[in-house]
């Protein structure tokens, strides 16, 4: 099966190709659209800031590859994010393969827990799982997220985490899943989800 | 199912710190005296494999001519651990920067360079984002009561109150702060909890408290008294004075938010 990673001017795809390396599966980094059509399944990573990916996004055309894929897509953090409809994040009009709108964290505070920071880097746990994506993994389990921005709950979301009020953590509509995490980064669990992705 | 709110918030992290010198880790007492402490990949995996929740790795004898090398061991490291990882040491430019991320490393932590020249953090969490970007600061409390910064692996003091620094760190775009207390690194005897609590309260990015952890109460102290956000330690993991899931299980008890093993 020909799986692709979809390059552009993001960070960390270099983790999640060797996260795949890990559990035996090889993949090909490309932004060549008729590589990334023709592929088995996609992974769209990313790590960045919104407005600059999306511009490259449609400086490449990669944007319409993307949108009009078959075949399953995992976007994974930033990568989630462009597939919503818009982003606060300077402005930026996204993919809009979900309905879900991306908002910055607003800093509180949790009572004796101190005050609550942005962005959020750590781990925390997911739930009210759904999906095969989550095959095998019990509620509550814990992955490793780094963001400033959220996707917030709506009708595609197949995963919540908390962080100031409950949020997306995962959204799923037809063949297109999205993690605001990086299994490629959480650890035994993330391996399960990737393997998931990989057998839908 | 019935969620306890305590399982719904972030987890405090525990984060084994890794000294590389020559290819090997190393740890020394107060910055001096290295001794020899294994195989960094191979630690690594296994702290990853034990709970750890994220390492930090530092070139403590980065030059020049170990940039090569030490981009070979980031690439090595980034195909054998599942969690996220730091590298350190030497790091003065967006191309040193660049070239770590591209063989795997997911955060890069600056000191020296970056006190001398802080235009770096602002150049560097413009090109790759602040959630990549560590500000490590060394720091000595003074006789005269204040935390001072120190550069070149503790030798060499300066003037800057280490507030002060953090601050204007943050304001540049540092994402978090790795805070080592000089006064307390190798001594085992608990983490620096009034300037953690200091940072870690007043600035708006995680803090990583370093230093002197030595008991697993060390660590319930600096979460519940200080409010650090991360708590990283060196020889009592190498050493296997204190075991990652052993630690983690006395913090569950002790009703700390940490990711079980």
């Amino acid at each position: 099966m020909d799986l692709v990673i979809i390059k552009y001017n993001a960070g960390n795809i270099q983790s999640v190709l060797y996260a795949l390396e890990r559990i035996g599966v090889s993949a090909v980094v490309t932004d060549d659209y008729e590589q990334i059509q023709s592929a088995g399944k996609v992974i769209f990573p990313g790590v960045g800031e919104a407005s600059s990916a999306m511009r490259y996004l449609k400086e490449h055309k990669l944007d319409t590859v993307i949108k009009n894929l078959q075949q399953p897509v995992l976007g994974i953090c930033l990568g989630m994010q462009l597939m919503c409809a818009y982003s606060e994040e300077n402005d930026t009009t996204c993919l809009g393969i979900f309905d879900e709108q991306v908002k910055l964290f607003k800093p509180g505070t949790n009572g004796a827990a101190g005050r609550v920071k942005v962005p959020q880097i750590g781990w925390n746990s997911i739930f009210n799982l759904k999906t095969k994506l989550f095959n095998g993994l019990p509620e509550n389990s814990y992955c490793y997220f780094v963001h400033g921005y959220y996707a917030a709950l709506g009708e595609h979301t197949i995963a919540t985490a908390d962080y100031i009020q409950p949020y997306s953590a995962a959204l799923h509509k037809h063949n297109f899943y999205g993690a605001q995490f990086h299994p490629e980064k959480s650890a035994k669990a993330g391996e399960q989800i990737l393997k998931n992705f990989l057998s839908l | 199912m019935s969620h306890d709110k305590k399982q719904k918030m972030l987890c405090k992290r525990i984060i084994p710190c890794l000294d590389i010198k020559d290819g090997r880790t190393v740890k020394g007492t107060n910055f001096v005296n290295l001794r020899d402490a294994g195989d960094p990949v191979e630690l690594g995996a296994l702290y990853a494999q034990q709970g750890a929740d994220e390492l930090v790795f530092l070139d403590i004898t980065a030059t020049v001519e170990k940039r090569k090398t030490l981009r070979e061991l980031v690439n090595r490291i980034a195909h054998h651990i599942n969690i996220p990882f730091t590298v350190g040491g030497g790091i003065s430019s967006v191309a040193d920067v660049s070239a770590l991320l591209q063989n795997g490393a997911d955060k890069i932590s600056v000191n020296t360079a970056a006190f001398k020249n802080p235009q770096l953090i602002q150049d560097l969490s413009k090109e790759f984002g602040s959630q990549c970007v560590v500000l490590a600061i060394d720091t000595r409390q003074e006789e005269d009561g204040e935390w001072y910064v120190y550069l070149n692996g503790g030798r060499t003091k300066t003037d800057a109150r280490c507030f002060d620094w953090a601050k204007q760190g943050v304001d540049l775009g540092a994402g978090e702060i790795l805070l080592t207390s000089m006064n307390h690194d190798g001594t085992k005897q608990g983490f620096a909890l009034d300037i953690t609590r200091e940072l870690a309260t007043q600035l708006p990015v995680p803090v990583i408290a370093s230093g002197g952890g030595g008991t697993m109460q060390h660590f319930v102290d600096v979460f519940e008294q200080a409010q650090a956000d991360a708590a990283l330690a060196a020889s009592i993991f190498h050493f296997k004075e204190i075991a990652i899931p052993e630690l983690k299980g006395y913090l569950q008890g002790k009703q700390i938010n940490i990711r079980p093993v």
